[in-house]
């Protein structure tokens, strides 16, 4: 099988060799969150506290503190492991699947079009759950009520490949969270949750991110904590992951509970992570350390 | 099901030296990690890397647990003649892909 | 795993990757000393002489995770029938496994230069070494400092 990758260099090209076992990840991680545990004590005795937001202008990709390495990683989409991914939803994207035995691609056309913004708009309002939805969470309403198959895992591959490939229709484009009064009380939760202090060390997320993004955490910058790379390839999980799984990371480290996937917390969190993050550019797939 | 993605100028020169990218999707999984019931995660890895160009062998690679996960190798040839670049990767439990594309000499 | 003093920290990191920020410093002369990786070098070179040069082992400053470090090598060879490169082959000291990666290249080549991604688990001394057509072995070292990061992962 061959072709031209869709947003690669004239030669990306994919491949389909025999099944192979899907990736592990994680495991035997004690002994990083014992250090993890360290550290946070530390922050807590010499961070800065202000709780004020970072003014628009001085908002920053993750991207700009990265190493060159990195950067180039990010850059080159045939050396970056998320187009693989992306490549997996393209294959999806035009794949028939349920009982309709259509594909995304037989209503939505060619996603270089119609996708093209999409993902950067979300979470929005579904008024038929009467709640916010996040992009993968549209991905399986569609699946459900459009093509009668089950719904994807959160976190699955193919979640994860369909959801990169949406979002990719959005890298360079600005994060535009919708004005939609509906979804106004659902940022509040995010802003609150964003601001409370939670965890065993009691600490918030805004401590790191508002207060003292920019400072070292041991041998990491601290970001400012934006989603516009989301999914992204990181290099500590060797795999593609999203915006809630490494919301995950961010709230084991606060030795806080962390929710479900898809929880309606996270979906809060992420509508105020883009309102925050409004107007920055997408980055998907991005990498990141 | 893996992917790959290789870079290779459509076009070239005779004589041109080309540089050649390629990644593949795999875990690399290195045998020595231990997994979530404190039971070793079972070695899988790429351990073989050839690439030939139009049936001849220019470059061939054994990996090793220390190469990231996604391996990404990127070399170079002398562009001779137009024809095909065929790659291919084999490794654990049976694994092997193969891609190819061509190339136009001039 | 062949190397018996390999903490278990190091292998953990090795696998499954425990953040990093790795510092080179300026490679010594040679010495093989680590056991296991001495010995992985004598398997491709046998009793010839390693010397230092013609080879450069390219790894960045300041890397931010030990799961996937950037690698550049490149011989200083002219890569014609008579004198090319054959062989690339490099080793870590501390990795559970002391064999990174052995490349095999021929006049065709045209340059010998390649690059991958590798990951390091611990501080400790990755060592490049080409060989020649005419059967010489050259070396190039540099000594990587890791220090593990915090704050950062868990079992998603
Ligand atoms: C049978 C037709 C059909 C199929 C098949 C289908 N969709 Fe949809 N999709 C729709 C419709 C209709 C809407 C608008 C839904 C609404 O507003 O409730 C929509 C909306 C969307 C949106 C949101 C667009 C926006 O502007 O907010 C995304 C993203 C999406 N679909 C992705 C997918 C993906 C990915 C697949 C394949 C897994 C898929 N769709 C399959 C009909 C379909
Ligand atoms: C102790 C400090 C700390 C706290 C508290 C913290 N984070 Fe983080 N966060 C980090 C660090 C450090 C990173 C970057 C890790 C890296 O470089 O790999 C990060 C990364 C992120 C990112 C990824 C940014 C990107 O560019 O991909 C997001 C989003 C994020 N945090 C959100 C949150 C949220 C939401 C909370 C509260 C639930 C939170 N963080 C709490 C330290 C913290």
């Amino acid at each position: 099988m061959k072709r031209a990758g869709r947003g690669l260099n004239e030669h990306g090209t994919l491949v389909t060799p025999p099944p192979h076992p899907s990736l592990a990840s994680g495991g035997g991680s004690r002994l990083r969150l014992a250090a993890s545990f360290g550290c946070l004590a530390y922050v807590m005795t010499c961070f800065a506290i202000s709780a004020a937001e970072i003014p628009q202008n001085e908002r920053r990709s993750s991207y700009a503190d990265m190493a060159r390495d990195s950067k180039a990683m990010q850059d080159d989409d045939t050396a970056n492991p998320g187009m693989l991914s992306v490549l997996d939803g393209e294959a999806l994207w035009k794949a028939k699947a349920g009982a309709v035995g259509k594909a995304c691609a037989d209503c939505h056309g060619d996603a270089r079009a119609s996708m093209k913004g999409v993902s950067a708009r979300y979470p929005v309002f579904e008024p038929k759950l009467s709640r916010p939805i996040n992009i993968e969470q549209r991905i399986n309403l569609c699946r459900t009520e459009q093509q009668k198959a089950s719904p994807f895992a959160f976190e699955s591959k193919d979640m994860l490949a369909l959801s990169a490939y949406v979002s990719l229709q959005s890298r360079g484009q600005p994060i535009a969270p919708p004005d939609d009064q509906r979804l106004a009380p659902f940022r509040e939760t995010g802003r609150t949750l964003f601001n409370q202090r939670q965890g065993q060390l009691n600490l918030s997320c805004a401590q790191c991110h508002d207060d003292n993004w920019g400072k070292r955490l041991a041998a990491n910058i601290i970001p400012q904590g934006h989603p516009n790379g989301y999914p992204l390839y990181r290099l500590e999980w060797q795999s593609v992951g999203s915006l809630q799984r490494r919301l995950r990371n961010c709230m084991i480290g606060m030795r806080a509970e962390a929710y479900e996937y898809g929880a309606p917390e996270y979906v809060a969190m992420e509508l105020y992570l883009m309102w925050r993050a409004r107007g920055m550019t997408v980055e998907t797939p991005a990498v990141r350390p | 099901m893996a992917r790959a993605l290789i870079n290779v100028p459509a076009k070239a020169k005779r004589g041109e030296i080309i540089a050649i990218k390629t990644l593949i999707s795999h875990h690399m999984e290195s045998g020595f990690r231990v997994g979530p019931m404190g039971v070793m995660i079972p070695r899988d890895i790429i351990e073989t890397f050839v690439c030939t160009y139009n049936g001849e062998e220019i470059f061939r690679a054994s990996l090793y647990q220390a190469i990231a996960a996604n391996p990404f190798i990127t070399f170079n040839t002398v562009a001779i003649a137009s024809g095909t670049l065929e790659f291919k990767w084999t490794g654990d439990n049976g694994f092997s892909a193969t891609e190819s594309v061509n190339i136009i000499v001039e | 795993m062949t190397e018996a003093s390999a903490t278990r920290r190091q292998i953990l990191a090795a696998a499954g990757g425990a953040a990093a920020v790795i510092l080179v410093r300026p490679a010594q002369a040679q010495r093989f000393t680590s056991g296991a990786m001495n010995l992985a070098i004598r398997k491709v070179v046998g009793e010839a002489n390693v010397t230092p040069g013609k080879i450069k082992l390219d790894i960045p400053p300041l890397s931010e995770n030990g799961n996937s470090v950037a690698m550049a090598i490149t011989v200083d060879s002219p890569m014609t029938a008579k004198d090319y490169v054959k062989a690339i082959h490099v080793f870590t000291e501390k990795n559970p496994q002391p064999n990174v990666i052995s490349v095999m290249l021929g006049p065709r080549a045209g340059r010998a230069s390649i690059a991958t991604r590798i990951r390091l688990a611990d501080t400790q001394t990755v060592t490049a070494i080409a060989e020649l057509s005419d059967g010489t072995f050259w070396s190039d070292t540099a000594d990587v400092i890791i220090t593990l990061g915090a704050c950062l992962e868990d079992t998603p």
